[in-house]
């Protein structure tokens, strides 16, 4: 309890921290609203024109009074106005976090199918050609990026087969199930299956070196049956490694997964920072980054969390 | 593929059949459109974005519009005339045009837009077209006149753009236009989620007559391969499409047709004459001399444009094999480069943009290795638009790869550059009296034939000259489906044309 509450208080002060960070970094990068706007026709406005732009886009006023402008908004929950969408920061988040959030849910869920089985499977069968062919999946799905497989999926499925999940049009799950998941099926296998490799190979590693403790080969002796032993003993104790890695991962797609969401022209987190940045949005920008700036670190305290209920040998504080 | 069971088709099709049915209701006949980039705002006044542009030429209309072949034709204004003075621009509007909210288009609403247009707090991007505008008139609803400081004759085509859009008064004074669409042209804007899709619609009052289907449905799929699939599998039935090598894809695929049209656009290898050594004309000379302009396009765009003087649109294009050093002449670009006294070479970097265009560091290699066989050593710097942007504007470069956009007038396209007083003449850093001359006859010569011979001689001199080594237009493209027929491109790029289409049931 005592840590909880010691972690909750680092809260605050690590979300001032990347909220500086984020707000000087992007005014860093060269170019700003006005440019990205007007490109090089910005070279045709008179200085009068150029000033009146400057005001409306805030661009008018020191750093310093801009943050601290910025900074009063979030307290009072109010994240600003984007410049290049005119609604609320606040309101764009709120429509592209569920979609972000359901990717990065059937992305794990694709993994931790797919890895956990195999990882378990190649253990019990150690050093066998089972167990060498599951590893080499396993290095090919890892150094095969997930673009990579969201290209290929695209190519094979237009060109073959002449059908695609519909692109650019996303409807949401409580719209329409059945489409929504259609849409999302392909951009979550190509990228949980980069992390289910992973998965497989930290869960064979975490197994093998428990199946050969002493309390396993214990029961095993006791006449219990291997299936038995492995689901029951060595699996919930091998798992904590792989929810580390696990949630690691999660907290990054939370993030949004840039590359893929352009691939499949996804609306989310991902894509609305990328194109931001490269709209000079800076309101935008500071909000969506703070806001998953906040998903990562509430995940990683999950995590730890998780990890004291799995491993009661852990007593976080106590003697190790 | 063959090896795919015809099963395993059927119940992938299916799927996909089921899925998009059920994404899609059943509805009235609607364009299904595709690109790749989307506007970056609705302010037809403040945005030259070019896919900005492309989304609100089907909303809003200007007075007068360019046809595919870039003649003049009537939009808002039914008709026009000069007096004989060249002092006075007097327009009739069309009694029929009507605004998306149903009110009438009037005399008001054209000043009111070109007052906005014209005042700096607006910050309105085609202001410097404009400023002869010295006063607007209304005697009556239907009638504008424009009173000019001096003859203008480029000023009709500058007219026909998006950026003088008329926009009704009422939004002018509700402040509106950033977030709302209420124009007077073909489509209506229903829905719009930024960099993802927008929902027009038809609009039924449109004074330019009927559309033959109901709406458009714009998807936005940032990346260019994500189109040409969307294509195949029928989702789009329309899409613009910008990199050359996907551009190239299209015909090989059975059912899709692409549309090409030569650009106003024209790519150039920009000098800064204010860097040493660019400031010698013999250097500068021998680089236009050094390059195979036919092998930058046949290498980076894959033969996919045309060489071309600075003069690009089709009305005083010309065929430049005529101009100052326009065949590779590697020899003559030795000789020049030893009487500027650098007869074993230099070094010199050149800055292009990541991905703006998509063959922008094509272009910049193979000017590199061709510079390469006469001893000009080039450094290629590859920078994010932005930056390169920045960097441009401050002419912080000794020599620039860019894609700058054409007009349909010489003097609208290059006064900026090429005048005294011209708004970017920094950036050109090249002037002498015979362009800036040139330019100015040309702005108040109001005679076809004699503009033409004016800037036929601004073409030639600013070739010889060499400040730029100007390369090629490229194409702008797009493709569709067999159920969608009527479609003209242009060489503006616009998408207009899409009210003229029908879709097969």
């Amino acid at each position: 309890m005592k840590y909880l509450l010691g972690r909750l208080a680092v809260f605050p002060l690590v979300m001032l921290g990347v909220s500086v960070f984020v707000f000087v970094a992007i005014r860093l990068v060269p170019g700003d609203a006005i440019t990205a706007m007007l490109g090089t026709e910005g070279g045709m406005l008179t200085p009068a024109q150029r000033e009146a732009l400057a005001a409306y886009f805030g661009l008018d006023q020191n750093w310093a009074v801009q943050y601290f402008r910025w900074l009063g908004g979030l307290f009072r929950g109010d994240l600003g106005i984007s410049v290049t969408y005119g609604q609320p920061v606040l309101d764009i988040i709120l429509e592209r976090f569920p979609l972000t959030l359901q990717l990065a849910l059937m992305s794990m869920v694709v993994a931790l199918a797919i890895g956990l089985p195999a990882g378990v499977f190649a253990a019990t069968r150690a050093n066998k050609p089972s167990d060498l062919i599951v590893r080499i999946f396993a290095m090919m799905g890892q150094s095969m990026p997930n673009f990579v497989v969201a290209l290929l999926s695209i190519y094979i499925l237009s060109v073959g087969f002449g059908v695609l999940p519909t692109m650019g049009r996303f409807v949401t799950f409580s719209e329409n199930p059945l489409g929504n998941l259609a849409q999302m099926i392909l951009p979550s296998i190509a990228l949980g299956t980069a992390f289910a490799a992973a998965v497989t190979r930290i869960t064979r590693a975490a197994m093998m070196d428990i199946l050969s403790e002493d309390y396993v080969r214990t029961a095993r002796s006791q006449g219990f049956s291997q299936g038995y032993v492995i689901w029951r003993h060595a699996l919930p104790n091998a798992l904590i490694p792989v929810l580390t890695l696990s949630g690691v991962e999660f907290g990054y797609l939370l993030g949004g997964a840039v590359i893929v969401e352009q691939i499949f022209a996804l609306p989310g987190l991902g894509r609305v920072v990328l194109d931001a940045i490269l709209e000079r949005d800076y309101a935008l920008v500071q909000g969506v980054i703070l806001f998953i700036a906040f998903n990562f670190m509430l995940v990683n305290l999950l995590v730890d969390l998780a990890y004291a209920a799995l491993d009661p040998r852990i007593r976080y504080g106590g003697k190790s | 593929m063959k090896t795919i069971t015809s099963t395993a088709k059927t119940t992938a099709r299916a799927l996909a059949l089921l899925s998009t049915a059920l994404a899609a209701p059943l509805s009235a006949q609607t364009l299904d459109l595709a690109w790749s980039q989307d506007a970056t705002g609705l302010d037809p006044h403040t945005q030259p974005g070019f896919a900005t542009i492309r989304l609100l030429e089907l909303m809003y209309e200007p007075l007068v519009r360019l046809d595919e072949g870039l003649e003049l034709q009537p939009a808002l204004a039914e008709s026009w005339s000069f007096s004989d003075d060249g002092l006075q621009l007097t327009f009739q509007l069309d009694g029929d045009a009507m605004f998306h909210d149903g009110t009438p288009v009037t005399s008001a609403d054209v000043r009111a837009s070109f007052e906005r247009i014209l005042d700096e707090e607006t910050g309105a991007i085609a202001r410097a077209n404009y400023t002869s505008i010295i006063n607007i008139e209304t005697p009556d609803d239907a009638t504008v006149i424009f009173e000019l400081d001096a003859p203008n004759a480029p000023l009709l085509n500058g007219l026909a753009s998006v950026n003088a859009a008329v926009v009704p008064a009422s939004a002018i004074e509700a402040g509106t236009l950033g977030t709302q669409v209420i124009g007077s042209g073909p489509f209506t804007l229903d829905a719009r989620t930024p960099n993802a899709s927008a929902n027009l619609s038809a609009f039924d009052a449109w004074h330019g007559g009927d559309v033959a289907y109901d709406g458009i449905n714009i998807s936005v799929l940032p990346d260019e391969t994500a189109l040409l699939a969307a294509l195949r599998a029928g989702q789009a039935d329309f899409a613009l499409i910008n990199d050359p090598l996907v551009a190239t894809l299209v015909p090989r695929t059975e059912g899709l047709q692409l549309n090409a049209a030569p650009t106003l656009s024209y790519y150039v290898l920009q000098l800064n004459a204010a860097r040493e050594p660019m400031g010698e004309l013999a250097l500068r000379q021998a680089i236009g001399c050094a390059i195979d302009r036919q092998d930058v396009l046949d290498a980076a765009l894959l033969g996919e444009g045309e060489v071309t003087g600075p003069l690009t649109s089709p009305a005083y294009r010309t065929d430049p094999s005529g101009l100052f050093c326009y065949e590779q002449d590697q020899d003559r670009a030795r000789e020049l480069l030893a009487e500027a006294g650098y007869a074993d070479g230099f070094t010199a970097t050149v800055i292009a943009a990541n991905g703006e265009p998509p063959t922008a560091s094509a272009v910049a290699q193979v000017i590199q290795s061709q510079l390469s066989e006469v001893g000009i050593n080039l450094e290629i710097e590859m920078l994010e638009l932005s930056v390169y942007i920045d960097r441009w504007l401050a002419a912080d470069f000794d020599m620039a790869v860019a894609l700058n956009g054409g007009r349909v007038d010489p003097y609208t396209m290059y006064n900026r550059y090429w005048t005294r007083d011209g708004n970017l003449q920094g950036v050109a850093n090249y002037i002498d009296d015979t362009l800036d001359t040139l330019m100015n006859e040309g702005r108040a010569e109001t005679d076809e034939a004699a503009r033409a011979e004016i800037f036929g001689n601004f073409e030639s001199h600013l070739a010889e000259m060499s400040p730029w080594i100007w390369l090629f237009t490229g194409n702008t493209y797009t493709a569709q489906t067999e159920g969608v027929s009527g479609f003209v491109s242009s060489p503006t790029g616009t998408l207009f044309g899409l009210v003229d289409v029908t879709l097969a049931e």
